[in-house]
């Protein structure tokens, strides 16, 4: 048995025996691919010839001219294939997949992106592919399904608990269990058993290794904050994990949803509503009952809708490194139309949670500093919610005649 | 204490009968008939499970059982007040099953006394391997209980032996890849698997995921000592109520 990956009490590796050997496997191969001088390399070729790094750092002059502090960032993961930061991940696990020779892939999916961004991963490396996905999910998040069963993915919707993301993971494991000698489950962030936090964020680093080159050229000096939103923490640990020892403030976002205090939400480190559990074979922050029942979550947007957290993350809450704060679904609506009119960028919901922190204290920084926000994703998807919330009479009216098309 | 009362069991019977339901499915007043009518077919030992939201390795028919048990209002504290009773009323040994976030937040020392209160005699922890349970074996150990570990097709041999050095009671041997409720084939390939339990144990060996039947108990004999059936009388219940029980577990040895 290996190092079981624990960041201070958080993390671990809380297996059901039969997937222990499984696990060794994957730990052995991802150490190996670590030390192996010529992985990294073959990882940046694939990410900057089959999706689109390094992305751009855009400087967002309009935004820092309404607001008058500091200097306004976005780092534009919406840049990737397939339209976020979710493709780093899954890139890399599928050429660990193929040093572990196995045939076929599985995994959960919140907002899609994730198994959009697998789905694209298995036909490129010729993989098999099935993608969990609850039921809630799958209606808001239409437009992905769609992809994904044209990338040649079977999509599984999920009726069981709560029908979303943690109810997806499980369905995933419940797979992998019976399947593991051909299949590898690419889980989407950075939660989970031993290695699954470690490696995520590990291929996510290439974020934070891009951001800080990006920023010392444009700004000649660090950041004095950077804010990504955080579902399960892939895209803050990736942006993150390359600024942790200097003197800069790291905001983790989380969904607000309804407001903290309507119960509504999935703020696991910035309300007081969770507490430290294990579950889905790790230790972490969950929000749960007094009996360790798991409760329902709420977020407009699907990515961001998770019991669970990073345990490096949970880690780093306890130490003070990175500070949480959450912002809610309205916030969102409110900032996402802001950024879509005044820049012409148009983020994923999840991403707008960070712009939301970002634009509260943009303000009060002084004009010779920056701040970054990492925009995971890119908000089409989001089409069918965003056009919702902001009632487009337009909209509206073509879904009508489009089903009456449908219909005559 | 648990391995001695399975071996005595043992002299007189050629393979147990374990069953397992989940506390509070469909009702708590049936949960206590179900057991009534399975002591009454002669059930050697009972796993008796608390529910839980998140059950990654149990399969549809289980997996529905917790969340409808908890749907109806199961809370830690019902299913110990139901264990209580049962333990009082019924003279086999029970465990417990559930997953180790209901341990964790009732506090594993806790739990492990409360355990011994009632009467039960160890319990069965499926995502809990030793090496993140020093808090729990420790617990169990003060309390004399049986911390119940498994055996998987995938667990090389070596760490079968690693794995019984902590178990006490009986070893529970998964038949096969997969969740609980799926079909498992009662073939060559199952004896060898068998075989290689029994060299790593000195333990009673338990075999559990996929019996269903008389036919499949008759083939674990001599091979097995214990024989588990969960999913089947669930769904059996599911379909033909509670009283089709008695007659189930009745025919599985007659
Ligand atoms: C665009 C986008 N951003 C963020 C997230 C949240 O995940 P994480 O916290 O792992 O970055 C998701 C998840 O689906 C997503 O699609």
């Amino acid at each position: 048995m290996f190092d079981r990956g624990y960041y201070d009490g958080f993390g671990g590796a809380f297996l059901p025996e039969i997937l222990v050997a499984t696990f060794d496997e994957l730990v052995e191969t991802f150490e190996k691919a670590k030390s192996d001088p010529c992985f990294w390399q073959e990882y940046s070729d694939v990410m900057s010839t089959y999706s689109c790094r390094p992305t751009p750092l855009t400087f967002a002059q309009n935004l820092t001219d309404m607001f008058g502090g500091s200097r306004i960032y976005i780092k534009r993961e919406d840049l990737n294939h397939t339209g976020a930061h979710k493709a780093n991940n899954v890139m890399g696990q599928g050429l660990l997949t193929k040093r572990m020779g196995k045939t076929r892939v599985i995994a959960e999916t919140g907002a899609g992106q994730h198994g959009v961004a697998t789905a694209t991963m298995a036909a490129r490396f010729g993989y098999k592919c099935t993608i969990y996905m609850g039921e809630v999910d799958v209606h808001r998040q239409r437009p992905n399904v769609f992809w994904m069963g044209r990338l040649g993915a079977e999509v599984i919707p999920v009726r069981e608990g709560t029908r979303i993301l943690k109810d997806a993971i499980n369905e995933a494991f419940r797979d992998w269990v019976a399947n593991m000698d051909t299949t590898h489950y690419v889980l989407g962030t950075a939660c989970g058993p031993h290695p699954f936090p470690e490696m995520v964020t590990y291929f996510q680093s290439i974020i934070g290794k891009e951001a800080r080159k990006q920023i010392l050229e444009a700004e000649k000096k660090l950041p004095a904050g950077i804010y990504a939103c955080v579902g399960g923490g892939s895209n803050a640990m990736g942006i993150f994990s390359d600024f942790m020892e200097d003197d800069v403030d790291l905001i983790g976002v989380e969904a607000g949803g309804k407001g903290l205090e309507s119960g509504e939400h999935a703020a696991r480190l910035s309300s007081k509503d969770a507490s430290i559990g294990v579950a889905q074979g790790y230790k972490t922050y969950f929000l749960q009952d007094n009996d360790g029942q798991m409760k329902k979550t709420h977020s407009v947007a699907a990515g961001l809708d998770y019991v669970g957290v990073s345990p490096i993350l949970a880690h780093l809450k306890e130490t003070g490194r990175v500070r949480f704060e959450a912002a809610t679904d309205k916030e969102v609506i409110e900032a996402l139309s802001l950024t879509i009119k005044k820049e012409g960028l148009i983020p994923a919901l999840e991403s707008a949670h960070a712009f939301v922190q970002a634009f509260k204290e943009a303000p009060s920084l002084s004009k010779d500093q920056a701040i970054i926000i990492n925009q995971s994703g890119r908000g089409d998807k989001d089409i069918f919610t965003v056009a919702e919330a902001f009632k487009d009479p337009k909209w509206m009216e073509f879904i009508k005649n489009k089903a009456e098309e449908y219909n005559a | 204490m648990l391995e001695s009362y399975l071996k005595k069991r043992l002299e007189e019977k050629e393979i147990l009968l374990m069953t397992h339901i989940v506390i509070g499915y469909p009702t708590f007043d049936d949960s206590l008939r179900i057991i009534e009518k399975m002591v009454k077919a002669n059930v050697d030992l009972m796993e008796l499970q608390i529910p839980f939201s998140e059950p990654i390795a149990d399969g549809p028919v289980i997996l529905h059982a917790n969340q409808r048990s908890l749907a109806a209002g199961a809370t830690v504290k019902k299913c110990f007040d139901f264990a209580q009773k049962a333990a009082q009323s019924f003279d086999i040994p029970f465990l417990f099953m559930s997953y180790y976030n209901i341990l964790f937040k009732y506090g594993v020392d806790s739990f492990a006394t409360k355990v011994k209160e009632i009467g039960f005699k160890g319990a069965i922890v499926p995502d809990l391997p030793p090496e993140e349970g020093e808090e729990y074996l420790k617990a169990m150990e003060d309390n004399s209980l049986a911390p119940i570990f498994i055996f998987s097709p995938t667990t090389p041999e070596e760490r079968m032996r690693y794995l019984s050095s902590f178990g006490k009671g009986f070893i529970y041997c998964v038949a096969r890849k997969g969740v609980t409720g799926k079909e498992t084939e009662f073939s060559g390939q199952l004896d060898k698997y068998l075989a290689k339990c029994r060299r790593a144990t000195d333990l009673p060996i338990a075999l559990g995921f996929g019996v269903k039947d008389k036919k499949d108990i008759d083939f674990l004999k001599g091979k097995a000592d214990i024989a588990v059936i969960g999913s089947q009388t669930i769904r059996l219940m599911d379909q033909k109520g509670v009283d089709a029980v008695e007659d189930f577990i009745k025919s599985l040895f007659g």
